[in-house]
């Protein structure tokens, strides 16, 4: 019942004084305001990433080539086509490997009609889709019959079928692709950004053994670029890394202590890498943003501290009239959490705003979570209590005589 | 025979060394009694004003409120003994400027944990009795010096204390409205047999008293009827 009534008197208090209770409230309106607002940008940025993630596939692999080294000269990875149709054959016999797609990539001019782009053209297998979970949106795949017969279709991206086609619906149309037919069989889901900015839908898939024998013709049959590997789960990723160098080692007949001339990377390791370092940056946002709650908060000692001597001798017409040292002490405290929470209710609103204009003129994803809002709302609170209580003990702490006497 | 309300001994109060403001300070009152403290200003009155009011300690001999040793008592219990049974009423009025006169009545009763309702429903009553209930809405100071001293008589009087303090209760107010507050004091102790004690430095307040505690020096000089 006195918690109650010392409420009022610390509302009273605040409406008494109106200018500078808002005054004070602006600090905590912009601290809560201000970590809200930076939390909804790192996880908008966060989500970004983890969807760049998520667009790549999950538990994969992709085997590179090896690189040559003539004279002491070496070249990078992929330089040497050591790798064949054969070793990705083996590699997806291994148990923990769910699905293999060996690829070669190049670019290649396309022309349609009037129009033509020049795009990365990559031969690969049906299982290339499943291992980058990637959905043909209109027509259809081709087949494991199109890679042994070498046909002429193809797969393009969203950017390609915009580039080449406009409007126009790209399925059942012929495009050249350098100078020899080729079928539209199917338009690919967007994938959006990569981890590193590229297009990911700025591309063109052939069967492997067409762009083998038909576009890219080269000096080594039978040779791929990469093998992309997907392993059967996340726990298995490990073993599989291990197997598949020892698997290679043997196919390509490597010698203790001799260098690989392919090398195994786990790519849901770096994409993992890269969310890790985006959380972090979210997490300095929200740090950097915290002190100015902090600031906000040493305001409301401030006020409190100077409201404290103001009211010296009110304090002591309390103690007079029988107002214990925890009644003081309690009054001044809810006087102090009550700007808090009403400064940290107006920061909720205008953080929440911020963000939403932020992302309306910024064109980046914002994401304002509840965690997140009761995080930035808690710690407002408890800033004002941790600073409040200060002041309010000073004043609990006056003597009753010599409060009265103040002048 | 009965226990007096009030009871000092040897008291004394420094507050530097070598300077007492009182000095081996005796003296009793019983229940019922209505005292005039006496002095020029730096007698010393005001401090042993203070210190039956439980606002200031002595520093050394004995002050027994109701047979309570107040030298063995914390800040908390002190506070509870002015509230339930001490009433106040200073010379400067020490009204809350932001409250209305109502909450001014009724904040002891805030402090003695009472509820809104009843906390109203005693101011306005006590408003009545000193003739200003219509003003119970306004602010202290939009009202006149005597009307504020009856809003804190009737703030003094809210939970129905034994003993009443008066510090130069007139000091403030012109001669006819000064008289006015006197009258409402002696009605108190006549009728309601409120023990008063009133601290004054006028020969004809100190008047309305029964019995005349004169200080020098911080001694008491002369303790007799006026």
């Amino acid at each position: 019942m006195i918690i109650g009534a010392l409420l009022g008197e610390g509302w009273a208090a605040m409406r008494a004084n109106r200018l500078r209770t808002s005054l004070t409230m602006l600090g905590m309106v912009f601290g809560v305001g201000a970590v809200i607002m930076m939390l909804a940008i790192g996880q908008g940025a966060q989500l970004m990433v983890n969807e760049s993630v998520a667009s790549m596939g999950s538990n994969l692999f992709i085997v590179l080539s090896g690189s040559t080294s003539s004279g002491g000269l070496r070249q990078g990875s992929g330089t040497v086509p050591t790798l064949t149709l054969a070793d990705a054959q083996a590699l997806s016999e291994l148990p923990e490997i769910a699905a293999v797609a060996p690829t070669l990539p190049n670019n290649a001019q396309l022309i349609y009609a009037s129009n033509n782009w020049s795009t990365q053209v990559s031969g690969t297998t049906p299982a290339y889709l499943d291992v980058r979970e990637w959905p043909v949106i209109s027509g259809e795949a081709f087949s494991d019959s199109d890679v042994r017969s070498a046909t002429r279709v193809l797969l393009m991206g969203q950017t390609v079928a915009r580039n080449l086609f406009g409007n126009e619906n790209p399925v059942g149309k012929m495009v050249r692709v350098k100078n020899s037919p080729f079928l539209v069989l199917g338009v690919l889901a967007s994938k959006g950004q990569s981890l590193d900015g590229r297009d990911q839908d700025d591309t063109v898939f052939v069967p492997i053994t067409t762009a083998q024998r038909q576009l890219f013709g080269n000096q080594f049959p039978g040779m791929v670029r990469f093998v992309m590997v997907k392993a059967k789960s996340a726990e298995v990723m490990d073993r599989a890394e291990h197997d598949m160098n020892e698997l290679l080692r043997t196919r390509h007949r490597i010698h203790p202590g001799q260098e690989d001339d392919f090398s195994v990377r786990n790519l849901t390791a770096v994409a993992q890498a890269a969310a890790g370092t985006t959380k972090a940056m979210a997490t300095m946002l929200g740090a950097i943003a915290s002190v100015s709650l902090l600031v906000g908060g040493i305001g409301i000692m401030n006020i409190m501290l100077v409201s404290v001597t103001e009211r010296t001798r009110e304090i002591g017409i309390r103690m007079a009239i029988g107002a214990r040292r925890r009644d003081i002490l309690l009054q001044f405290l809810f006087e102090a959490v009550m700007i808090s929470l009403a400064g940290s209710l107006i920061g909720v609103v205008v953080g929440i705003a911020c963000a939403y204009f932020f992302s309306r003129f910024n064109d980046a994803l914002v994401v304002v979570t509840l965690s997140s809002v009761l995080l930035a709302f808690g710690v407002a609170v408890a800033v004002g209590v941790f600073f409040g209580f200060y002041p309010a003990r000073k004043a609990a702490n006056l003597k009753p005589i010599e409060a009265l006497r103040f002048q | 025979m009965q226990r007096p309300l009030i009871s000092v001994s040897g008291l004394s109060k420094y507050y530097l060394e070598n300077m007492p403001v009182l000095k081996d300070i005796n003296f009793s009152i019983d229940s019922g009694e209505f005292v005039a403290i006496m002095g020029h200003s730096g007698s010393g009155k005001s401090t042993l004003m203070n210190i039956l009011g439980c606002l200031d300690t002595a520093t050394s001999g004995h002050y027994y409120l109701e047979g309570r040793d107040t030298a063995a008592l914390g800040a908390d219990e002190l506070a509870l003994l002015r509230n339930r049974l001490i009433g106040f009423v200073f010379q400067g009025f020490n009204l809350l400027p932001r409250s209305s006169i109502l909450d001014n009545i009724g904040l002891p009763l805030l402090y003695a944990g009472k509820s809104k309702a009843e906390r109203r429903e005693k101011a306005l009553f006590m408003l009545d009795r000193v003739g200003l209930a219509e003003f119970g809405e306004r602010r202290p100071n939009q009202l006149s010096g005597g009307q504020q001293q009856r809003v804190a008589i009737a703030r003094a009087l809210v939970t129905a204390p034994k003993l009443i303090l008066a510090d130069e209760p007139t000091g403030n107010l012109d001669t006819q409205t000064g008289e006015d507050i006197m009258k409402i004091f002696q009605v108190l102790n006549e009728k309601h047999n409120i023990t008063i004690i009133l601290v004054t430095h006028e020969a004809d307040i100190a008047a309305h008293a029964k019995r005349l505690i004169r200080v020098v020096d911080g001694r008491i000089a002369s303790d007799q009827a006026p």
